[in-house]
C-alpha cells in the first residue's frame, strides 16, 4: 500500500470491496476490527523520520473550575499512528489541543502536567510557542482553508505566516499536494481559490498545508467526520503514508477507522467527571483482547 | 499503561503556564522605561522641547527597542510581532487622549458654573456679565425636553414602522428602504435644518419656533431608531412568529401582540439611542428655532431655547461669566448623554436574559 | 402484468400550484400602514431634494456651472438696499469641505484601525469591556462639545504644531504657507473632525474584526503564526471591506459637520490647498455664518449650497455602501 495512486479507480474499488466484505461477513465485532488492524502491513523504518516523538506526562485540563481531563500520560513513539477513541465529551479533543498549545486560546483554560517534544517541555516558561506549532501541526474537524488565498497560496500559507524561506516554491507545493493525495485533482488549477473545492478536497488541502512546514507530529481532530466515505478512505491512505516521516495522533469517533489506520489506540472515558484514559495499547490488542471491561464494552458497541 | 484502579491521586493545581511570567513582564516594563529614558536623552540634547516630542520619541523608541528585543531573543517574526503590539497599543492610547481631555475639560470648567438655581431660573433677567450664581438654564432644559418629545412622537412610530416593514413584511422595497435609511443617517444636520426652513418656515410660518426644530430633529432621529429597532426585531426568534400565526392570528395581531412585546426592551433602547442622538444637535436649531432667554412653553410660536443653543450663545458672548455658563451647559448636556448611554446599555444587556 | 418486466404507469408530474391567500382586511390595512411608514424615508429624502432644489433653483440657473467653480460670494446692493448684482460660488467651500474631511480621515483611520485591532485581539476581559464602552460612549458625544473643546483646548496646541510642521516639512507644497498666519487653518478643523470620527470608525472596524471566523484564526495559529502574522493574513483581509466602509461613513460625517468646526475655521472666499494656512471654510459653516443676516436672495444661494452638500454626502454614503457590499462576498 505504499504510494497508492489514488486516482486509479481499480485500487479504490478493491479496497472498497475488501472493506464491505469485512463488514458483511463478521459485522463490527472486535475480532473483525482486530483482523483489520492486523492486516495493516508493517512499515519498513524510514531514514527520513522527523523527531523523536511526543510524550504527555500527567496532563490535567480545566475550564475555569471544571476539571475536564485527569492525569493523562501517553508516550507517542516516533513514526507511530495513535488513535484516541471514546464516546463524545470525554475530553479527547481537549487533550489533543493541549499537545500543540491550542488549549490556551480559551480564556478560562488551565492545565497541569508536561508535554515533551524531543525531551523538552513545550510549556516551559520562555518557550517560543510559534516554533512549537511549526513542529506539531494540526488538522481540524471542519476543513478550514483560507478562502482569500489560491490553492497554491494555501499550501504555502504556513511558510508565509512564519516568514520561512524555501528554495523552490513550486516543488514544495507539488510535493505536499502529492503526499496529501490531492495533486492530480488540482494540478491544473493551483491559481483557483480554495473555496471552490469539495469538502474532502478541502481537507486534503489542509493536510498539504500542514505538511509544508515539515512538522514532526501531526495532530488530527476527527478529520473525516464531516466528509463522505470516499474522501475518508483517501485520507486514511494518506495517513498511512505520512506516518513514515512523522508521528500521527488522530482523534476519531469511528472505531473501524481507528482499527484501519492506527498502530496504537488510547481509550478515553468520562463518568461525568474529568475524562480519563482507561486503556492504552497496541490497536490489535485493544480490539481483540482489551484488558479493561469498559474498553471491551465500548469496542463491542455496547455503548457509545 | 494506565488503568483507573490506582488509589486516589492528588489533583495538581490548575496553572496557566502561557501567561507572561514575572521575568517576561519585567522585561516588557524595561522596554518602556528604556524608551522613555532614550527620549529624555534626545530631548535634552536637541532643540526639541516639550511634552509632545517626548511622547512621540518615546513611542518611536518603544517600537524600535521592542523590535530589537525580539530580534535578539527569537528572530524577525517575533521582532515584528513585538513592534506591532507596541504600535497598536500606542494607537489605542492616542484614541483615548481626546476623550480624557474632553471629559476633564468639561468637568473642570463646567463645575464652577453649577449651582442650585441652574435648574430653576432662566436668563431673561440676566446679562452676560452677571455673576454665575444668577440665572440658569431652565429655559434651555424645557426647550430641549419639549423639542425632543415632539421629535420622538414623530420619529418613534415612523422608525418602528420602518423596522417592521424590513423585518416582518419584507416587501419588495426592502432593499431600497434599507439603503435609504442608511442614506438618511448620513444627512448632515444643517441640511435637515435647511429643509425645514425651505419647506415650512419660508413659505408658511416665517418665524422661529420650537416645532420647526423638533421636525428637523425628527429627521435625524428616524434612521437611528429604525436601525436599532431592526436589529432588535431580527433577534426575535421566528418560532414566536410561527406560534402566533399557527394559533390563527392575523399578521398584525402577531406583530402587535407577540413580536413587539417580546422586543420591548430593545425598542426602548432604540428610543433612548434616538434621544441621545439629537439632544446635542445644534445646527438645525440655530437655523429654525433660535432661542430666547425666557422660558417658552409653546412650541408653535416664538423662539425656543435648548441646551445646545444656550451653550452656543453663552460662548459667543465672550465674557468670563458667560464662558463659565457655557461650560456648565456643556457639562449638563454631556451628563445627559452619558446617562442615556448607560441606560441604553443596561437595558440591552438585560434583554439577553429574557 | 403478463410480461416479465413490471411496467409502472408513467403519470405526468403536475406543475406546482400557486398558493394564494386573501389577507383579511385588518392585515391589508396593517400592511398598508407599515409600508407607508417604511417608505417615509424615501418620502423625506425626496422632499429634501425637491425643496432645496425649488428654493435654490433661481440661483443655480443664474450661476450655472460657476456655482461650483467660482469662489466669490457676495451680494452688491445700492444705497437703498436694492440688490444690483450678486455672485454665489462655493468652490472655495467645496474644496475646504473636502480638504478638512480628508485630513480628518487620514488622521483618524490609522488610529481607528489600530484601536480596533488592539481591542479585538490584544485586550481581554475587563479592559476590553471598558475600552468598548468608552469608544461607544465617545461616538455619542454631541458635536458642539468637540467644537468648543477644539477651540479652547486644541487650537493653541494645533497652531504650534502647524508652525512646527511648516518649519520642518514646509518644502512639501501641502505644508507651505504664503503668509505666516497659522490661526484656524484647515489642519485644525481636520484634527477636530478626526477626534469626532475616530470613535465611529473604531466601533465599526471593531465589529467587523470581531466577526473574523474563528476557524481561520485557529488554522493560522496552528500553523505557527504570531499574533501579527495572523492579523495580517486573516483578520485584515477579512475586515478590509468593512473598514473601508466605516472610513467612508466617517468621511461623510466629517463633510457635513457644522458646529464642530465653525469655531475653528476661518472662512475665506478663496480656494486654499495649504492646510497649515489660516484660510478655508466648508459649505456647512458658510451656511451657518451667512443665514443670520441673509436677504431672501442670499438665502436661495444658501439653499443651493445646502443642496450641493446634500448630494455630496449622499454620494459618499452610496459609495461606502457599494464598497462594503462588493468586498463583502469575495474573500470572506
Amino acid at each position: 500500500m505504499s504510494s497508492p495512486d489514488l486516482s486509479a479507480p481499480k485500487q479504490m474499488q478493491e479496497r472498497h470491496t475488501e472493506m464491505t466484505s469485512n463488514q458483511e461477513t463478521s459485522g463490527t465485532s472486535p475480532s473483525s476490527l482486530a483482523s483489520v488492524a492486523a492486516a495493516r502491513t508493517t512499515k519498513a523504518p524510514s531514514a527520513k523520520r522527523l523527531g523523536t516523538g511526543l510524550e504527555a506526562k500527567g496532563i490535567h485540563a480545566w475550564f475555569g473550575t471544571n476539571h475536564v481531563l485527569s492525569d493523562i500520560s501517553i508516550d507517542f513513539a516516533s513514526g507511530s499512528v495513535t488513535a484516541l477513541i471514546g464516546p463524545s465529551g470525554c475530553g479527547k479533543s481537549t487533550f489533543i489541543r493541549t499537545l500543540n498549545r491550542m488549549h490556551e486560546f480559551i480564556p478560562t483554560a488551565a492545565m497541569a502536567g508536561e508535554v515533551l517534544l524531543d525531551g523538552k517541555d513545550i510549556y516551559a516558561p520562555g518557550t517560543d510557542v510559534t516554533k512549537i506549532r511549526l513542529k506539531i501541526g494540526m488538522v481540524f474537524q471542519k476543513p478550514n482553508p483560507f478562502p482569500s488565498m489560491t490553492i497554491g497560496e494555501n499550501v504555502m500559507s504556513g511558510l508565509r505566516l512564519s516568514q520561512l524561506k524555501t528554495s523552490n516554491k513550486d516543488d514544495l507545493i507539488e510535493e505536499c499536494l502529492h503526499r496529501a493525495g490531492l495533486w492530480n485533482e488540482v494540478k491544473d488549477r493551483l491559481d483557483e481559490h480554495g473555496g471552490a473545492l469539495s469538502g474532502g478536497q478541502q481537507q486534503r488541502l489542509c493536510i498539504a498545508r500542514s505538511l509544508a512546514v515539515s512538522p514532526h507530529v501531526l495532530l488530527m481532530d476527527e478529520p473525516c467526520s464531516a466528509l463522505d466515505p470516499g474522501s475518508t478512505l483517501k485520507i486514511e491512505d494518506t495517513i498511512a503514508e505520512l506516518s513514515e516521516t512523522m508521528t500521527i495522533i488522530i482523534v476519531t469517533h469511528n472505531m473501524q477507522q481507528a482499527a484501519r489506520v492506527s498502530d496504537y489506540t488510547a481509550f478515553f472515558l468520562s463518568d461525568g467527571g474529568p475524562g480519563e484514559m482507561v486503556e492504552y495499547g497496541k490497536t490489535s490488542d485493544i480490539f481483540s483482547n482489551p484488558r479493561d471491561k469498559r474498553t471491551e464494552n465500548y469496542v463491542t458497541g455496547r455503548f457509545g | 499503561m494506565m488503568s483507573i484502579n490506582t488509589p486516589e491521586k492528588k489533583i495538581p493545581t490548575p496553572q496557566k503556564p502561557w501567561k507572561p511570567s514575572v521575568a517576561e513582564r519585567s522585561q516588557s516594563i524595561a522596554v518602556g522605561v528604556l524608551a522613555a529614558l532614550a527620549s529624555i536623552a534626545v530631548v535634552a540634547l536637541t532643540p526639541m522641547k516639550g511634552l509632545l516630542p517626548f511622547l512621540i520619541l518615546s513611542g518611536i523608541f518603544a517600537i524600535i527597542i521592542g523590535y530589537l528585543k525580539g530580534l535578539i531573543g527569537r528572530g524577525s517574526t517575533t521582532a515584528k510581532n513585538n513592534s506591532v503590539g507596541v504600535l497598536l497599543g500606542l494607537g489605542m492610547t492616542i484614541a483615548l487622549i481626546p476623550i480624557a481631555s474632553i471629559l476633564h475639560t468639561t468637568i473642570s470648567r463646567g463645575y464652577k458654573g453649577l449651582h442650585w438655581g441652574l435648574w430653576l431660573n432662566d436668563m431673561s433677567l440676566n446679562t452676560s456679565t452677571d455673576p454665575i450664581a444668577e440665572g440658569g438654564l431652565y429655559h434651555a432644559l424645557v426647550g430641549t425636553l419639549i423639542m425632543v418629545s415632539i421629535a420622538l412622537v414623530i420619529a418613534l412610530p415612523l422608525g418602528i414602522l420602518t423596522a417592521i416593514y424590513l423585518t416582518e413584511i419584507k416587501g419588495r422595497f426592502a432593499r431600497p428602504v434599507r439603503f435609504l435609511v442608511q442614506a438618511m443617517s448620513g444627512v448632515p444636520s444643517i441640511v435637515a435644518g435647511l429643509f425645514i426652513m425651505s419647506a415650512i418656515v419660508y413659505p408658511i410660518t416665517k418665524t422661529f419656533s420650537g416645532l420647526m426644530g423638533a421636525l428637523a430633529l425628527s429627521i435625524l432621529m428616524i434612521p437611528t431608531i429604525a436601525r436599532t429597532a431592526e436589529e432588535v426585531l431580527l433577534l426575535i426568534p421566528n418560532d414566536l412568529r410561527e406560534a402566533g400565526v399557527a394559533l390563527g392570528g392575523t399578521q398584525w395581531r402577531t406583530v402587535a401582540m407577540v413580536v413587539l412585546p417580546a422586543a420591548r426592551s430593545g425598542l426602548v433602547t432604540a428610543m433612548i439611542l434616538g434621544i441621545a442622538r439629537v439632544v446635542g444637535e445644534t445646527a438645525p436649531i440655530l437655523l429654525v428655532s433660535g432661542g430666547g432667554d425666557a422660558v417658552n412653553y409653546n412650541p408653535f410660536t416664538g423662539p425656543m431655547g435648548s441646551l445646545p443653543f444656550y451653550v452656543w450663545k453663552s460662548f459667543f458672548f465672550g465674557t468670563e461669566e458667560a464662558t463659565t455658563r457655557g461650560w456648565a451647559g456643556l457639562l449638563v448636556l454631556l451628563s445627559f448623554v452619558i446617562i442615556l448611554f448607560f441606560l441604553a446599555r443596561t437595558l440591552s444587556t438585560k434583554k439577553v436574559k429574557r | 402484468m403478463a410480461t416479465s418486466e413490471i411496467q409502472r404507469e408513467r403519470r405526468p408530474i403536475p406543475a406546482p400550484r400557486t398558493i394564494t391567500t386573501e389577507p383579511r382586511l385588518s392585515d391589508k390595512v396593517f400592511r398598508g400602514v407599515v409600508t407607508a411608514g417604511g417608505l417615509s424615508s424615501l418620502l423625506i429624502l425626496g422632499l429634501i431634494a425637491i425643496f432645496l432644489l425649488y428654493q435654490g433653483y433661481e440661483v443655480l440657473v443664474e450661476e450655472g456651472f460657476s456655482f461650483i467653480t467660482s469662489s466669490a460670494w457676495e451680494v452688491i446692493t445700492d444705497e437703498y438696499g436694492e440688490v444690483q448684482s450678486y455672485s454665489f460660488g462655493i468652490a472655495a467651500m467645496l474644496v475646504g469641505t473636502l480638504l478638512c474631511a480628508l485630513i480628518a480621515v487620514v488622521v483618524a483611520v490609522p488610529i481607528a484601525v489600530a484601536s480596533a485591532l488592539f481591542i479585538t485581539f490584544y485586550a481581554q476581559g475587563k479592559l476590553k469591556a471598558f475600552l468598548v464602552a468608552v469608544i461607544d460612549l465617545m461616538a455619542a458625544f454631541p458635536s458642539i462639545l468637540f467644537g468648543f473643546w477644539g477651540f479652547f483646548i486644541l487650537m493653541p496646541k494645533a497652531e504650534y504644531w502647524a508652525m512646527l510642521l511648516n518649519k520642518y516639512l514646509g518644502w512639501i507644497p501641502l505644508f507651505a504657507v504664503d503668509d505666516r498666519i497659522f490661526t484656524r487653518p484647515p489642519f485644525l478643523a481636520g484634527l477636530v473632525l478626526a477626534t469626532m470620527i475616530i470613535p465611529i470608525t473604531t466601533a465599526i472596524a471593531r465589529e467587523v474584526f470581531d466577526q473574523t471566523p474563528l476557524d481561520r484564526i485557529q488554522a493560522a495559529y496552528a500553523l505557527g503564526a504570531t499574533k501579527w502574522a495572523m492579523i495580517r493574513n486573516v483578520a485584515i483581509p477579512y475586515g478590509r471591506g468593512g473598514v473601508v466602509g466605516g472610513a467612508m461613513l466617517g468621511l461623510g460625517r466629517a463633510m457635513g459637520e457644522t458646529v464642530a468646526v465653525y469655531t475653528v475655521l476661518n472662512i475665506v472666499y478663496q480656494i486654499n490647498w495649504q492646510i497649515l494656512f489660516g484660510a478655508g471654510g466648508n459649505v456647512a459653516s458658510l451656511i451657518l455664518l451667512k443665514f443670520g443676516e441673509a436677504k431672501p436672495l442670499e438665502i436661495k444661494g444658501l439653499m443651493a449650497a445646502g443642496l450641493a452638500l446634500f448630494v455630496l454626502t449622499l454620494l459618499v454614503n452610496f459609495i461606502a455602501d457599494f464598497i462594503v457590499r462588493r468586498t463583502g462576498s469575495k474573500g470572506r
